[in-house]
């Protein structure tokens, strides 16, 4: 394999690319919001069900690179079950991971399998790939909140 | 035989390296590499020659004046203009194209009127024309393709009307890479009434191209494509439609004479001209034709579809890639292949490529009614120009072969 590609094509990204479990529609989805890169032309639908301030389930549909498809289904996994302030954590702890503002192990270790896409810091072309989901997620919530 | 290696020792970034691999840079849809020189013109103008042109009466001014003017010139014969004055420098065939549909198409179309582009159009060539229809309750109508991907004769003959005012095509999409027959799409447009505009920024750099043989009202293109440096384009215009038209951006240089509450604009050229204008662009671009025309549009061609009818049989016994635009009954396939690897996103393609040095572009090409048309989300495109190589292609394929075992399936 050529230089630098099993950073980011890690087996963990490319088996969640293959078969994101999250990626169907959600019935009982309180909020769906659509997130895309206008540039290269990802596009996902975030679906959540948010009730009592706990994000009950969650999944999406749409269209992307190997590695959008992969942070959204792996996000969702991570977010299941979570409460809105931690879920909301947890994208800013991706997003700073991704943009290289955060590097502290320990802070970023609630990341759990979301830290297989932290080399795509290295990676200019494709962070708006990684963190399109995180984005979509956390615009979701917020607008929850303001509910 | 015509060879490439005759022509990449003038370009010293093809001697560079990508990733750690020597590059094999396929993306001269986006923009082309700059031979020594067009890059030592440059440094010939700001080195020797730079003032304001049209200014100053100073020596230096007129020098700048001369360079610029020259160039102009330059430009109309390259592209059988009539006159240097119907040599419009602007930034770009994007600028080059909204100059057209803000000055002459809000002025020209009203309300009921329609206007005719093509499904293959770059958004430049498309964006514009939507805006000026909402702007005067036009129709905008669409030609689609057939089943090879060439312009429909039928929608040609039947959605150009008495109604039609305007008609905006490609001369060649920037994704199926196939010549229109845009002579033809001229005379119906003038058979109406209508004129027509067109996109001349994937077939200039390519091929012989005659404005007064096609008979267009306008013609655009960039000089990015074509070996120039950024921010130096062409819009060419009949001289009697410019001399109607009312400016598209106005202050100093455009004008005649200004009072108060009144201005007399300049005469064409200079009345499209306003600002400072990018001389030292002009001057790239003028150095850019005479390396094109030293190579010669044959040369050009040859290298260009040698490389098509290299890679085209080894794609087509990949059982993974599918292609766009490929198979034409008519023989008008430029170098430009669209292409996805099943199951795999364009950028997820385009970035391993890229790990083994080949420059590839993935998305929607700014084409996106196109993708839409064509079912695609994206696809990748490889376009070749005279200095590639079939060492380019084989990397390029050998590359290619890896794709899908880079994102664990099988083969």
């Amino acid at each position: 394999m050529a230089m630098g590609l099993e950073q980011i094509y890690t087996e963990v990204v490319s088996e969640h690319a293959r078969e994101p479990e999250n990626k169907h529609d959600l019935d009982c989805a309180t909020c769906s919001l659509k997130g895309h890169n206008p540039s290269c032309g990802d596009e996902i639908v975030l679906h959540l069900d948010v009730e009592n301030g706990i994000v009950k389930d969650a999944s999406f549909t749409g269209i992307g690179c190997a590695i959008s498809q992969a942070s959204t289904d792996i996000m969702i996994d991570l977010i299941r079950g979570k409460q809105v302030a931690e879920a909301r954590d947890l994208a800013r702890k991706f997003i700073g991971m991704i943009k290289g503002d955060i590097t502290d192990e320990s802070e970023l270790e609630p990341l759990d399998e979301a830290l297989a896409l932290k080399d795509i810091r290295h990676m200019p072309a494709r962070v708006k790939c990684a963190v399109l989901a995180w984005h979509t997620l956390d615009m979701a919530l917020d607008d929850k909140g303001k509910k | 035989m015509a060879n490439a290696q005759d022509y990449i020792k003038d370009f010293p970034l093809l001697h560079t390296q990508m990733n750690g691999k020597p590059i094999a840079y396929l993306d001269n849809g986006a923009t082309t590499q700059k031979p020594e020189q067009v890059i030592k013109s440059l440094c010939g103008y700001y080195g020797g020659c730079n003032a304001n042109p049209h200014r100053g009466a100073y020596e230096l001014s007129v020098k700048a004046t001369d360079i610029y003017e020259n160039a102009r010139a330059r430009v109309a014969k390259f592209i059988h203009a009539p006159r240097p004055e119907t040599i419009i420098f602007t930034r770009n065939a994007t600028e080059s194209l909204n100059l057209v549909a803000y000055s002459y198409g809000l002025t020209n179309v009203q309300q009921g009127d329609e206007i005719v582009i093509t499904v293959a159009e770059h958004h430049s060539n498309l964006v514009p024309w939507q805006h000026v229809a909402q702007a005067k309750g036009a129709t905008l109508k669409y030609i689609y393709l057939t089943d090879d991907a060439n312009l429909s004769d039928e929608d040609i003959e039947t959605k150009i009307t008495e109604k039609t005012k305007i008609v905006a095509v490609t001369q060649v999409s920037n994704v199926l890479g196939l010549v229109n027959d845009v002579k033809k799409v001229v005379k119906k447009a003038h058979s109406v009434g209508a004129i027509c505009v067109v996109d001349g920024s994937q077939s200039v750099p390519h091929m012989k191209v005659d404005v007064q043989d096609i008979d267009a009202d306008f013609f655009a293109f960039s000089g990015h494509k074509m070996l120039s440096p950024m921010g130096i384009g062409v819009l060419y215009g009949k001289y009697e439609l410019l001399d109607d038209m009312p400016p598209f951006l106005m202050g100093g240089d455009m004008i005649e004479y200004v009072e108060e509450q009144h201005t007399d604009f300049a005469e064409v050229p200079a009345k499209f001209e306003a600002g400072t204008q990018n001389v030292g662009g002009a001057t790239g671009l003028s150095a850019a034709i005479d390396y094109l025309e030293g190579v010669g549009f044959d040369t050009v061609e040859a290298i260009e579809k040698d490389l098509v009818d290299y890679a085209l049989p080894q794609l087509r016994e990949l059982p993974y890639i599918e292609l766009y635009g490929c198979d034409s009954r008519r023989d008008n396939k430029t170098g430009i292949i669209t292409f996805n690897v099943k199951d795999v996103h364009p950028h997820d393609v385009a970035t391993i490529l890229d790990s083994y040095g080949v420059a590839v572009r993935a998305g929607h090409h700014c084409a996106q009614p196109l993708m839409q048309y064509l079912g695609q989300n994206a696809t990748c495109r490889a376009s070749f120009y005279f200095y590639n190589t079939r060492e380019d292609v084989d990397r390029w394929i050998a590359a290619l072969k890896q794709v899908r075992k880079v994102l664990g399936y099988g083969a």
